[in-house]
């Protein structure tokens, strides 16, 4: 390469390095200094060892709910949201009338940022005048849950907000599943597999990379959730839910760090945070082996 | 038609109600007078449309003033993530000069970092630069090829111009910069398109970024502005869910009129970051 393309190159890519050192990998060594001091974002903060991981696993009264809020939040999200957007994208596959038109419409929904469906769910799971409400009481149900005013219904509300959201997924199924073999499924039709054997044992191998792609990308988003929630908590019971049963871990390190300014403290919660998004990423990798046909992604 | 298909064709229709039911509810409810929201049961669609809901909404806080405030954050964020982005990716696929391909490794290894992990030491220090209640922390992380995504969007599409193309400017002693801006922009429109719209729906459906730095009224963003008027519009009656619906609206207008034009970029570009 020549020499004056040698320094176009570095011309060009100079923001990024500048941009990788100043808001990347610079304070993310800085944040893991700051999460052994007692950061208060006024005073100069001073070492204080382990003393704010230890605080947080073993003391503090709010880590552990908000560890149960995501963990229950994500697992039900995730999973649910699978299933819906898979069942849809085969339902979609096959060839029926509009299938364009239907693929646009169901992906629709997740174009609306998060804080507007926050907003909007909450309005929906109003114990009063929410539509959701008023449905269930048109069919019959005497006493709905009072969703965003009940500690146990408010959690649920927002993982059923969630899966609104499958439309992603489901096109990336949509397009793994018109690239497989259409060959094979006629000719297991032929042998009479039913198609609930064809699904199994022809679509499923073909599409285990979407499935482990859209499984390793709602679950980092999921544990990172805070839009919606934020949302949701300000339009109805305030933020962190009735009884904090929806104090999600980031709205809970955003509480620390700019509500109470516990800046060392909410710089542990990030690293913890850190700490169990790349172990989940690493398990799933791990197990991807065992499941995952081909050559994944 | 087989019943099969007949079935799935219900299946989906269903469904498709199911999914849709909120986005009319959004719009019915933004029309409707207060006193139909209270009336239990209410009805799926106003009555009495009262398009004054958007006035009222206007008016009910310094709502043009967060717009305008949004638009020229998004604005920024757009031109900066482009400037950036562009050449960025341009130079990543192809001028590889020694060293550059472990700055792209970090920049993809970026994309695995929790955005909660940096903010505190980055807020730190914007607030000791003294610019919190400005729009430099939204807007000049952009300008610094802080979006990954961007940039490796851009570098895809840039591997996919044949090497003649360039050679042939270079043999015509076209500087690489000024092979960039005649030969490979004008090529890559479609790309371009895609990470400028990106980028701007980033910016305008922020909401994380604009609620830790902008605290003053004056310099505040639609969304963190939204939140504040349905925070502290409960009344005696309850909510005016009418206004609220109405400032949803508006707040996901940008969105809407993008999908609008541009559902097919959506949808692609969705489909194919899922196939990488």
């Amino acid at each position: 390469m020549k020499k004056s393309q040698v320094r176009w190159c570095w011309a060009m890519i100079l923001p990024v390095v500048i941009g990788l050192a100043i808001f990347t990998y610079g304070p993310m060594f800085a944040s893991l200094l700051l999460s052994f001091t007692n950061d208060d974002a006024v005073n100069t903060p001073s070492y204080v060892g382990m003393a704010n991981y230890k605080y947080l696993l073993t003391a503090d009264p709010s880590f552990w709910v908000s560890v149960k809020v995501t963990g229950v939040f994500a697992a039900a999200s995730v999973s649910l949201g699978l299933v819906a957007s898979l069942s849809v994208a085969l339902i979609l596959n096959q060839d029926i009338p509009f299938r364009g038109i239907f693929r646009t419409l169901y992906y629709f929904p997740t174009i609306l940022p998060a804080t507007a469906s926050g907003v909007l769910w909450a309005f929906i799971f109003q114990p009063q005048d929410g539509l959701l409400n008023g449905l269930l009481r048109k069919v019959g149900v005497g006493h709905p849950p009072a969703w965003t005013d009940s500690p146990q219904w408010a959690l649920p509300a927002l993982i059923i907000m969630s899966i609104w959201g499958f439309g992603g997924a489901m096109v990336v199924f949509l397009a793994g599943l018109q690239n497989t073999d259409k060959s094979l499924q006629e000719a297991a039709s032929l042998d009479g597999a039913t198609s609930w054997k064809k699904f199994w044992v022809i679509t499923w191998p073909a599409i285990t990379p979407l499935v482990f792609f859209n499984l390793t990308m709602s679950l980092i988003g999921s544990l990172k959730a805070f839009d919606q929630a934020f949302a949701f908590g300000t339009s109805g019971p305030g933020v962190g839910g009735p009884a904090r049963a929806t104090l999600f871990y980031v709205l809970n390190l955003y509480e620390k760090a700019f509500g109470h300014f516990h800046m060392g403290l909410a710089a542990a919660m990030a690293w913890i945070l850190f700490a169990a998004i790349a172990a989940l990423t690493g398990v799933n990798f791990a197990l991807s082996k065992r499941w995952v046909k081909g050559s994944g992604i | 038609m087989k019943p099969g298909k007949i079935l799935a064709l219900a299946v989906a229709t269903l469904g498709l109600a199911i999914c849709l039911a909120p986005v009319i509810w959004l719009f019915s409810t933004s029309l409707k007078p207060f006193e139909e929201i209270l009336k239990t049961p209410t009805s799926f669609l106003p009555k009495h449309p009262r398009p004054q809901n958007f006035t009222d909404f206007f008016s009910s806080f310094t709502f043009w003033r967060s717009f305008a405030n949004s638009c020229i954050v998004a604005a920024l964020t757009v031109v900066g993530t482009l400037a950036s982005a562009i050449p960025a990716g341009y130079a990543f696929a192809r001028l590889k000069a020694k060293g550059s391909g472990l700055v792209f490794g970090l920049l993809i290894a970026s994309l695995m970092l929790p955005g909660q992990v940096t903010i505190i030491p980055v807020f730190r220090l914007f607030a000791s630069l003294g610019m919190i209640d400005t729009f430099y922390p939204l807007v000049l992380p952009a300008w610094l090829g802080t979006n990954a995504f961007a940039i490796f969007l851009m570098r895809q599409f840039f591997l996919g111009i044949p090497e003649e193309m360039l050679e042939a400017a270079r043999l015509d002693g076209a500087s690489e910069g000024r092979i960039l801006a005649r030969v490979a922009v004008p090529l890559a429109k479609p790309a371009i398109a895609t990470v400028a719209i990106f980028a701007f729906l980033g910016s305008w459906n922020d909401l994380w970024g604009p609620l830790i730095y902008l605290n003053k009224e004056s310099s505040m963003t639609l969304m963190v502005s939204l939140m504040n008027f349905v925070g502290g519009s409960g009344t005696a009656q309850g909510t005016p869910w009418n206004l609220v619906m109405a400032g949803v609206v508006v707040t996901v207008l940008p969105a809407f009129i993008l999908f609008g034009i541009f559902q097919k970029t959506f949808v692609a570009g969705i489909s194919t970051t899922g196939l990488k």
